[in-house]
């Protein structure tokens, strides 16, 4: 091939701390000492060092699969050519440990064409083992496939995992990764998607539970008009830290992406934080961009931070957006629906919810909304005592 | 029955220079079944009399009383208020985004009566009281002011007061920004909520437009923190008339 055509194929280098050069190579990455760009919100203290060298193990899992009718799912051997299908090339130490340690791959497939009713559950029970496991997962919606793919994360553990998502041209696909974890589990997942032309993908992260969740989702497109629409919903604790990392590459023309992340936080030392990265490269021409995110504080004592970054090599776009907020309760809404005889604990828990009512709609799992709305439920009510103390004080 | 009874009201709020009185001591009675309105020029301070009474954290009473049938209503809360009978529709009604309009009535209902209540009649009750406000029965399914015109907004309030029917309604510039036919279909919704038992209005306007379709049994004329003067329906004739040039001249 002559270095003109190579050219033309391969995208250009991007000089960017959003972009960091992956590799497969642990050792190409440093342990991480916590002032790095990428690590400097994350309590390494509490990752039970599987940043640095703690040894993985089969069985930190145990996973129950409920496959919808025209999928398939199966277990392959980690050196099935199925891994790094999606373009994943671990940026961080952590990513890049998993995927050397991982000794296979759950591979979900919707043939072609195949337009799938309900949802394919792949649940992961955590079985409270000492030794942390490193999962692989390759999501595979074939061209024209419609499916949805919902992950649930439960029990006690520690992982460390790659979830690869291929959406192929025209293909409609939605994923779900529940992380619904018992107080002391620790998750760290890398999910990449590649998106084709005219392809939509959803991507969905909830998160609720655990001691440290830390999601990095990243998107790149492999044709013209892809979408890509990623909503996250989270519920902080007190002690918790979940953090959100995005990064869409828009490494084509007319590709779309909307971002939107809402959490609530309560309780001592709850920290949420939300990186959201866009990168519209100089071949993005005509894409539209928005990011957002909107945290509530609903108690003292809790933080979050909120960072989004959006670079711009063309200005040949239609659109590029972004918001971030971090906020209490506002008076004038309490106010509002007190003066109709609404008790404050009542307003307030009115307002979460209305908080993220919009965001659990567009989800678009109606298995998953009715749960997700009762989660919610189940989080206020474990802070209501503050609430209360709150009201009489 | 039922009398709100205003003593001496002392209200300021905190700014950036500290603390700006705004009530310079309010003296008003209103009795079962009448209908005062508060007139006055911008900024005279008779939107946070409202506010006030309604229990706004934003303003602290320094002196003072409100009572409702001689209960202390300065000591409180805000729902506590509202399920003692007062109801404040907002000149600027809140956003609440993800709550729906059915939602939050089902909510506040179920507030001030302790019960939720009766499936059947309250979905003829609601539909009834949007229906009167010329508001669509999929209203209730929008969220709580969100993306609502200034005139659906105001409906809105109306549409509350009734299905609320508290006894005393305080009602913050209902009429502003509003044209005639929605002026003429609120202005309806708080005749017919005064043709009840014992119901009394604090109808606060900066104009006499709405007094021309809700005939008041007095009239205050507010002045930088105070009444002015106080009469019949015939003062507002006046002020239409004159404008309130009179009395801010002699209030400064």
């Amino acid at each position: 091939m002559t270095a003109a055509v190579q050219e033309a194929l391969e995208l250009g280098k991007v000089e960017s701390h959003l972009h960091p050069e992956g590799s497969f190579d642990v050792e190409a990455h440093e342990v991480p000492k916590g002032r790095e760009e990428i690590w400097r919100f994350t309590p390494l203290k509490r990752l039970h060092d599987i940043h640095d060298d703690a040894p993985f193990a089969d069985g930190a899992t145990k996973v129950e699969v409920e496959a919808a009718e025209g999928v398939t799912v199966e277990t392959v051997a980690a050196d099935d050519d199925v891994r790094g299908l999606s373009g994943l090339v671990p940026t961080d130490r952590v990513s890049a440990r998993a995927w050397a340690a991982s000794t296979g791959a759950t591979v979900v497939r919707i043939p072609t064409d195949t337009v799938v009713e309900g949802a394919t559950v792949i649940r992961h029970h955590g079985t409270g083992s000492a030794t942390a496991g490193a999962g692989h997962a390759v999501i595979v919606a074939e061209k024209f496939a419609k499916a949805t793919v919902v992950l649930v994360f439960e029990g006690s553990a520690v992982v460390a995992d790659n979830i690869e998502i291929v959406v192929e041209d025209g293909a409609d696909l939605t994923v779900v990764s529940v992380q619904d974890w018992a107080d002391d589990a620790v998750h760290l997942s890398t999910q990449h998607a590649k998106v084709g032309r005219d392809a939509n993908l959803k991507h969905v992260s909830v998160s609720f539970g655990g001691d440290v969740v830390r999601h990095d989702f990243s998107a790149e497109y492999a044709g013209p008009g892809g979408s890509v629409e990623s909503l996250g919903l989270y519920f902080a604790d007190a002690g918790q830290h979940i953090e959100h990392r995005l990064f869409v590459d828009h490494t084509a023309p007319k590709t779309k992406s909307n971002v939107v992340y809402k959490g609530a936080l309560q309780g001592e030392k709850a920290h949420a934080v939300w990186i959201g990265n866009v990168l519209i490269r100089k071949e993005a021409e005509g894409i539209e961009t928005y990011e957002e995110n909107r945290n509530l504080i609903l108690t003292d004592g809790a933080w979050a931070d909120s960072v989004p970054n959006l670079e711009i090599e063309t200005g040949e776009i239609e659109g590029a957006g972004h918001a971030s907020a971090i906020g209490r309760f506002d008076d004038e809404q309490l106010f509002y629906l007190q003066s109709r005889s609404i008790s404050e604990t009542e307003a307030k828990r009115l307002v979460v919810h209305g908080f993220f009512n919009d965001l659990i709609r567009q989800i678009g799992v109606p298995e998953l909304e009715e749960k997700l709305t009762g989660t919610v439920e189940a989080e206020l009510a474990k802070n209501i005592n503050t609430l209360i103390t709150k009201d009489n004080a | 029955m039922s009398t709100l009874e205003i003593k001496d009201l002392q209200v300021s709020v905190e700014t950036e220079d500290g603390p700006k009185e705004i009530l310079k001591g309010v003296t008003l009675t209103i009795n079962s079944g009448e209908t005062h309105a508060i007139m006055g020029p911008n900024g005279s301070g008779k939107s946070t009399l409202a506010y006030s009474i309604a229990g706004h954290p934003k303003y602290s009473i320094t002196g003072g009383t409100v009572t409702l049938d001689g209960e202390d209503v300065l000591e409180m809360s805000v729902d506590e208020r509202a399920k003692a009978g007062l109801f404040l529709a907002m000149q600027y009604p809140v956003e609440v985004p993800g709550v729906s309009v059915a939602n939050f009535l089902r909510t506040a209902k179920t507030a001030l009566d302790g019960e939720a209540p009766k499936l059947r009649t309250w979905v003829k009750d609601v539909n009834g009281a949007m229906d009167k406000m010329h508001l669509d029965p999929s209203f209730s399914q929008r969220s709580v002011n969100e993306g609502f015109s200034g005139g659906e907004k105001k409906r809105h309030e109306i549409a509350q007061l009734d299905i609320l029917d508290p006894a005393f309604a305080l009602l913050d510039e209902i009429d502003s920004g509003l044209d005639i036919d929605a002026l003429k279909v609120v202005s309806e919704g708080i005749n017919d909520f005064r043709a009840r038992e014992a119901k009394s209005v604090l109808l606060i306007t900066h104009y006499t437009r709405i007094l021309r379709y809700v005939k008041p049994d007095q009239v205050h004329v507010f002045v930088a923190g105070r009444i002015a003067e106080s009469g019949g329906p015939e003062l507002a004739e006046e002020l239409e008339a004159n404008g309130y040039e009179k009395y801010v001249a002699a209030g400064v």
